[in-house]
């Protein structure tokens, strides 16, 4: 045993040199959360690109497995951005447990105070602490199937994991979760923080306004599944693949995988 | 405060005023209604001494200065702390209800002991100029400062110990041992002092924990109810930067 650990068990701890680690769990809270919003944001426009139709969502899709650079789908690689998302998650939780009400009494006191209070940005935190409880299981289980079943994406094996295996309701919950949550969360850093420096007020309204822009874009998109997974629940199991691609994209695809169209064919 | 609200001089107001007292073993805690004529430029202040010369001579409330000074009157005002002294009652619905801070210890129905807890935060935060030397001479000429310097410690002085920031705050509920928004903004004021010897280095013994800086979750609670506008949340964030940069 080290002196030191044999002083905290001790209870002594207060007269050793204080710890640094406080300081980096607070900067590691707060920039697993940064990265964790700008990636949800980011992956709801992916996701989002079956709005354009079902060749932009296959296109979305294909590039990420590296089907266009490697000569072939690899959906290995998407199971290794799963697989940091979910180590940064799990690291962002656990820091998070620092700060949840620990036992009846903190959440009953808190509870209490901030109804009390009908104070906004207090409000906010305990919808985060609900929200990220939630999360807790919600994007557990959704990392964990990206992780080991990566193939399994694409506009109708999507459509169909929403509509025919019943995930709809799974997928809603989660989506009124991480968006309030990430919403409130980057806003909450900008406060932390004091940066970026616009006015609170502003930056009030730009997380309403961010947090509704993409709630709407996630209903619509969450429709958009359900109205495909419907009408595909007779061919379910069935693969997407676009007829043929547009010309530009065509020349990307690995040989031989879509016909070619070189000029002189289209000239004839 | 608005003009428009010019008090109505017949309006009769209600005041329900949490009663307890902890000195009494069978005192126990609950909510007593007052009627009173509302007057003109009426205070909380005012009419809390009011129902105590013509209605009950039992009710506990604290005050000394009466103009926002002291910070002795402060208490939770329809579940928001406030000055009882600087709140018209002309700016409050008819039914008001008034409890004691949270946090602090209850001496009885609204007075609360801030003096003691504010004096065991300074003792444990070290809330004092520490000099260069330890016996200052008193007759050599004090060493010059900077106008903006002053001005800035001047701004970040005015904090009058109320107490409004600590009851505020969703964080010290939760944990007691927390130093509130009024100890880290004492840190500040002595880290902008040019007399203060101490570095980041010993702040960070005093204040980076989870008591300390990064307990606070920016609620922004202290903020929003500090009676003296004092800029709490940059205030705060300022010594987050601070005392992460150590690590
Ligand atoms: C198991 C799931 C999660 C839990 C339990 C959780 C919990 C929490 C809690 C309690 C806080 C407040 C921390 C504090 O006050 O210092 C927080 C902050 C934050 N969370 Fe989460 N969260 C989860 C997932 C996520 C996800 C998926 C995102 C991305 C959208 C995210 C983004 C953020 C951000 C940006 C912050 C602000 C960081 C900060 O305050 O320093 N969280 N999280
Ligand atoms: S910081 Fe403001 S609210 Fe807190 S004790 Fe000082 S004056 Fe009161
Ligand atoms: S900003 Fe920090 S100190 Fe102020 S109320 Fe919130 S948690 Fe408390
Ligand atoms: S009586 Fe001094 S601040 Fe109200």
């Amino acid at each position: 045993m080290s002196t030191s650990a044999l002083i905290v068990q001790s209870g002594l701890a207060d007269h050793l040199r204080k710890s640094r680690w406080p300081a980096r769990l607070d900067l590691l809270q707060s920039g697993t959360g940064l990265i964790l919003a700008l990636f949800m944001w980011g992956h709801m426009f992916f996701v989002a690109s079956i709005l354009l139709g079902e060749t932009a969502m296959w296109t979305v899709t294909r590039m990420f497995e590296g089907y266009f650079f490697f000569g072939g789908a690899r959906p290995r690689l998407v199971s290794c951005v799963a697989a940091g998302v979910l180590l940064l998650f799990v690291l962002h939780a656990l820091l998070a447990l620092r700060k949840f009400p620990a036992n009846y009494r903190q959440y009953r006191v808190l509870r209490a105070h901030v109804r009390a209070m009908r104070h906004e940005d207090s409000a906010l935190w305990i919808w985060q602490v609900y929200t990220g409880f939630a999360l807790f299981f919600l994007a557990s289980a959704h990392l964990y199937q990206m992780l080991v079943w990566p193939q399994n994406i694409g506009p109708y094996a999507s459509a169909d994991r929403v509509w025919s295996d019943g995930l709809w309701p799974f997928y809603l919950l989660m989506l009124l979760a991480v968006e309030a949550h990430g919403g409130i969360g980057l806003y909450r850093l900008a406060m932390k923080w004091n940066w970026p420096r616009f006015s609170r007020n502003f930056l009030k309204k730009l997380k309403w306004g961010l947090t509704g822009f993409f709630l709407i874009l996630g209903l619509m998109t969450l429709g958009a599944y359900m109205k495909i997974g419907f009408e595909h629940q007779a061919r379910y199991g069935e693969r997407y693949r676009p007829a043929e691609l547009p010309a530009w994209l065509e020349r990307l695809a690995p040989e031989g995988d879509f016909p070619r169209r070189g000029p002189k064919e289209n000239a004839s | 405060m608005s003009a428009e609200k010019t008090p109505n001089p017949s309006r009769r107001v209600t005041l329900n005023i949490l009663r307890y007292n902890p000195q009494e073993a069978e005192s126990e805690p609950r909510l007593q209604r007052y009627a009173l004529e509302e007057a003109d430029g009426m205070t909380l202040f005012i009419a809390l001494n009011e129902l105590r010369e013509h209605q009950d001579p039992t009710l506990q409330f604290d005050f000394v200065c009466r103009a926002g000074i002291c910070g002795s009157c402060a208490m939770m005002v329809n579940g928001r702390p406030r000055l009882a002294c600087r709140t018209l009652v002309a700016d409050l619905p008819s039914e008001t209800t008034l409890t004691p801070l949270p946090f602090f210890e209850l001496i009885g129905d609204l007075s609360v002991n801030t003096g003691k807890w504010m004096r065991g935060m300074s003792e444990r935060l070290e809330t004092w100029l520490h000099a260069r030397e330890t016996e200052p001479d008193l007759g050599r000429i004090e060493e010059r400062m900077q106008p903006e310097t002053a001005e800035a410690i001047y701004e970040l002085d005015r904090c009058i110990e109320c107490g409004c920031c600590v009851a505020a705050c969703g964080t010290a509920q939760m944990r007691p041992d927390f130093v509130g928004a009024v100890g880290l903004g004492k840190i500040v004021r002595f880290r902008a002092d040019p007399r203060d010897t101490r570095d980041d280095d010993d702040y960070f013994e005093l204040i980076g924990d989870d008591t300390g800086v990064f307990g606070c979750m920016s609620l922004l609670a202290c903020h929003d109810v500090c009676p003296k506008s004092l800029p709490l949340k940059t205030q705060i964030a300022f010594l987050r930067r601070k005392m992460a940069l150590i690590a």
